[in-house]
């Protein structure tokens, strides 16, 4: 099969495609095995098997790929990548798969995407994570109002052991001018 | 032994008694602990889905600064996700020339440079390798009394990276177990995930992983952990896991488990901060296995173990 017929399978944008060759890169070498899916704790909730997640991506199919919910599945155990036989960094491939989804940022995307992204504001932002921070970065960006209910319980009860510190300004901006320099480089927003 | 101690936010916040206890318990063990000054986040394991450079940058800050300011000391990481991202800098990104020089021109935006020289331990590797468990039992001064300890894991301090104990079938814990007179309570789930941060997005696949990996774990006293999200997704979801068919474990930190064999008081480790060690377990696990012996039966033993 050539190049040709492959890209008439999923159109992608520049930014995608910068993405998906990184990821070709990191899967290349597999031989469709299933070492990975044998090994991984999460396969229950998948749609796609990371076997099969990694010959998509090998033949380009960026739409299947983006539709399946599998690599959010991913819990970076990294059983996959140490039990590979090719050695090849699977855990860093569904990674990959999460950036990608996140660049193209459909509205699951963008939920799925929520937890990390919220981390990451808060880090920006105070150097340091603050779990009550973060947590309200994290229920703002889920946009959904039974999230925050269902964790209350355990707040409550954090509350009561002494675990839950009021955010404060942490180590200020002291991130900030690297995380500017990482977005320039990586031409995001 | 001196080590540049990295604590991460965890440490800070809700895993404060791991922080307490590991400080507390390295010190009675000959270790000096150093703060690194002006520490940042590693990134956990939310950095790679967003920036694949901020993933490689985060942790390369922190190894700068004990390179420039601390005289490339070791570097003392008690969480797994930490030491994982330190590693990761060391692994991947340094000998790799291209992405190095990437990751620096982020370092520079701050003034900084890692030139790759600063050694990555978890706090297990260095009980391990720098301290022994010889050393450990000549500390112990109030035994575990048989108490049957169940050690888990998790997964980070193991993969992809192993570099102190085996992947497949970790045993690093059971000498410590064994040194304070505990008993090793082997369980297939000890490297099994915990479903880390699944638990904020997809709760449900999380709470299975924890009820299996409780389940498996139900035959002993308590479970002890190396981690600060290893130990939040085991205890704090309990009645959840039981829903799904778990079983309630006490669990608590290696580090908490050893101060207390070594003498110090359950305030001092502050096991009260524990989710699952209520005082009705407290107190079940006393009954069982840390049963102080009557002062008179104390003389009596003093010679055999002696």
């Amino acid at each position: 099969m050539n190049g040709a017929v492959r890209e008439t399978w999923s159109p992608a944008s520049e930014a995608d495609q910068m993405v998906l060759k990184e990821l070709r890169e990191t899967v290349g070498a597999c031989m469709q095995c299933g070492t990975c899916t044998a090994s991984c704790p999460n396969w229950h909730a998948m749609d796609i098997t990371p076997r099969a997640m990694w010959r998509m991506i090998q033949f380009g199919m960026l739409d299947r790929i983006l539709e399946s919910k599998t690599f959010w599945m991913c819990s970076a155990c990294y059983m996959c990548t140490l039990r590979c036989p090719r050695g090849l960094k699977l855990t860093s491939a569904m990674a990959g798969l999460k950036r990608l989804a996140g660049v193209e940022g459909s509205r699951s995307a963008r939920r799925n995407q929520a937890f990390y992204a919220a981390f990451m504001d808060d880090v920006e932002a105070h150097g340091r994570v603050q779990e009550t921070s973060m947590m309200q970065r994290y229920f703002i960006k889920s946009r959904d109002p039974m999230l925050p209910l269902s964790f209350l319980p355990l707040g409550v009860r954090m509350i009561g052991k002494g675990k839950v510190h009021l955010p404060g300004k942490g180590r200020g901006d002291v991130l900030r001018p690297m995380f500017a320099k990482a977005r320039e480089m990586e031409g995001l927003s | 032994m001196k080590y540049a101690y990295y604590p991460g936010c965890s440490l800070t916040e809700s895993a404060c008694e791991f922080d307490v206890s590991t400080r507390l318990v390295m010190e009675r063990l000959g270790c000096e602990l150093i703060e690194i000054p002006d520490w940042t986040c590693c990134g956990a394991s939310a950095a790679e889905p967003v920036s694949r450079l901020m993933n490689y940058a985060l942790p390369a800050r922190n190894l700068a600064i004990v390179e420039q300011e601390m005289d490339g000391l070791d570097v003392l990481a008690p969480c797994s996700a930490c030491y994982l991202n330190l590693l990761k800098v060391n692994r991947e990104v340094v000998g790799d020339r291209r992405l190095h020089g990437r990751v620096n021109e982020v370092l520079a935006a701050s003034g900084l440079h890692y030139r790759g020289e600063v050694r990555v331990r978890h706090l297990l590797d260095v009980l391990k390798n720098d301290v022994g468990a010889k050393i450990v039992e000549q500390k112990i001064t109030d035994g575990l009394q048989g108490m049957k300890v169940a050690p888990y894991y998790g997964c980070q301090i193991l993969r992809p990276y192993p570099v102190f104990d085996e992947p497949g079938r970790p045993v690093s814990m059971e000498p410590f177990i064994e040194a304070m007179g505990g008993e090793v309570y082997r369980f297939d789930m000890s490297n099994r995930c915990c479903g880390a941060s699944l638990m904020m997005g997809h709760p449900e696949v999380a709470i299975r992983s924890v009820a299996e990996i409780l389940n498996d774990a139900a035959g002993a006293d308590a479970i002890v952990t190396v981690c600060p999200l290893c130990q939040m997704n085991l205890e704090a979801y309990q009645a959840k896991a039981r829903k799904a068919g778990g079983q309630s474990v006490p669990v608590l930190y290696l580090t908490q488990l050893l101060g207390l064999a070594m003498g110090l008081d359950e305030k001092d480790v502050q096991l009260a901060a524990n989710l699952t060690m209520t005082p009705a377990v407290r107190r079940g696990i006393a009954d069982r296995a840390w049963a102080v012996p009557a002062p008179g039966d104390e003389d009596e033993t003093a010679g055999l173990n002696g």
